[in-house]
């Protein structure tokens, strides 16, 4: 197979407390996959989304990004790569306008003037949201403000989108939406969540972390039925759920 | 350029005013309220002069005086103040309605009345015909420094944010059924805004996370 988009390997690190995360974690994703990260609170999700783009440095083993090492010398390049979209909007967003907000990313990569200004209205387009471009971004809902946050990470075209609990607070009708937006982008995705529904509609394949280790990887139906796995692991469908019963859309 | 979505102080419109670039608009508050302070308070004509300069800016801007009076309740602490130092000030003594109340006093209170209420009146106005963006990109263009700049965006930015958490905590607090009525409930309220201030430094630091995810290097890009 070509060169992973994302090649973890061996990933190992200890907060300076002590407190150890994660275990030597592999993760491969390819070129246009669309993978869930699963596990439950606590499991290392979010240290492990801090080490794809560099923020925390491995205590041991590695990152790489199309085959890019994540290194300091790097670090920038592979931001551009590898865009996080961040559980709260409002840590993301935090810019007078939208416009402003979407810019900053590729602004900071160097882009100006009309090129800017395509980018922007493009990304806005993307996920629905042109129409608020001068809006300043507390005046929208929160269904609106995590749409603009993917937005303003798709500015920045990454090779990988990676998205820590996109589900989280939305009601139905903006989850619902912000799924068939992510369905329709073009881009590798990693979608970090305890919404199993939401990684079963979305993402054919997943892993679950635990314990700061890779305990499954696989096709997201199989890990979802497979009820020893589910209960070792402290992950539990909602009341009413049942993978089995429940007809996938159609892989896309 | 706004969408008319602006901060509470700002007031929609297109006069000359609001169209007047912002950094020509610092410029002019700044040197007007210099020339202000620097005024003798005795020199009571050329304040009616200061005030009716003041009074024309806002009739081209458009913004009714309404709407500036009303958000010139801000100044009423230094009124209290002010109306208290005739009574407080030593010296001699003058009659007015009946009560001795001490000349320079009144002199002090009459400075600091003409001199704050026209500085409220200049920056609401200036508030009011400018969005807080234009202000900051105004201040950039004066050279100020570029962190400080930053620092105001941020604090413009989540001034609202800060505000809903201090009042979904109060609600919090209130529905558990308390209510600061005396001193002795001063220590829940000082560990609330304790719990605030830890919050919003733990957002500050995720708000930088997410920065330096999306490439910032220490500049806020010019766009």
């Amino acid at each position: 197979m070509s060169t992973p988009v994302l090649d973890v390997q061996g990933l190992a690190y200890a907060y300076p407390d002590g407190h150890q995360a994660l275990y030597g974690v592999n993760l491969h994703v390819h070129q246009g996959e669309r993978v869930g990260l699963l596990g439950p609170n606590g499991a290392g999700k979010t240290t492990l989304v801090l080490h794809l783009n560099g923020i925390l440095t491995p205590g041991a083993g590695s990152v790489a990004v199309s085959g890019l090492p994540v290194t300091k010398q790097n670090v920038q390049e592979v931001r551009r790569r590898v865009g996080v979209v961040f559980q709260d909007p409002d840590d993301q967003l935090f810019m007078p306008s939208v416009r402003d907000d979407v810019a900053f990313g590729p602004a900071n990569l160097g882009m100006r003037g009309k090129a800017l200004e395509e980018r922007v209205l493009d990304s806005l387009d993307k996920v629905g949201m042109a129409e608020f471009v001068d809006r300043p971004p507390h005046h929208l809902s929160f269904g609106q403000r995590r749409r603009v946050a993917v937005a303003t990470v798709l500015a920045m075209e990454p090779e990988i989108l990676v998205l820590d609990e996109p589900s989280s607070n939305l009601d139905p009708a903006s989850r619902r939406e912000l799924a068939d937006i992510l369905r329709s982008l073009d881009v590798t995705l990693l979608m970090v969540t305890h919404d199993l529904p939401y990684a079963l509609e979305l993402c054919p394949r997943s892993v679950v972390l635990s314990d700061g280790m890779i305990v499954a990887d696989g096709p997201t139906y199989d890990i979802l039925t497979d009820d020893a796995l589910m209960s070792a692991h402290r992950l539990e469908l909602p009341f009413g759920f049942d993978p089995r019963a429940v007809r996938l859309p159609s892989a896309g | 350029m706004g969408a008319g979505h602006g901060h509470k102080l700002h007031y929609h419109g297109h006069s000359l005013i609001h169209r007047l670039p912002a950094h020509v608009k610092i410029v002019a508050l700044l040197g007007f309220m210099l020339t202000v302070v620097a005024t003798p308070r005795e020199w009571y004509p050329v304040f009616a002069g200061y005030l009716a300069c003041l009074l024309a800016v806002i009739a081209v801007s458009q913004v009714p005086p309404l709407y500036l009076f009303k958000r010139m309740v801000i100044e009423i602490p230094f009124v209290v103040f002010a109306l208290l130092m005739p009574f407080i000030a030593t010296g001699p003594r003058i009659d007015v309605l009946g009560l001795a109340v001490s000349e320079d006093g009144v002199l002090a209170a009459w400075g600091l009345l003409a001199k704050g209420t026209l500085g409220v009146l200049g920056s609401l106005t200036l508030a009011a015909t400018t969005e807080p963006r234009d202000v900051l990109a105004g201040l950039e263009r004066l050279r100020l420094p570029n962190q400080l700049v930053q620092i105001m965006g941020f604090m413009v930015r989540y001034l609202d944010v800060v505000t809903e958490e201090m009042r979904r905590m109060r609600v919090a607090r209130e529905s558990r059924g308390f209510r600061a009525t005396s001193i002795t409930h001063w220590p829940a309220v000082a560990r609330s805004a304790g719990a605030l201030f830890i919050r919003s430094y733990e957002r500050g630091e995720r708000v930088h996370l997410a920065m330096v995810s999306r490439g910032y290097t220490g500049k806020l890009p010019r766009t």
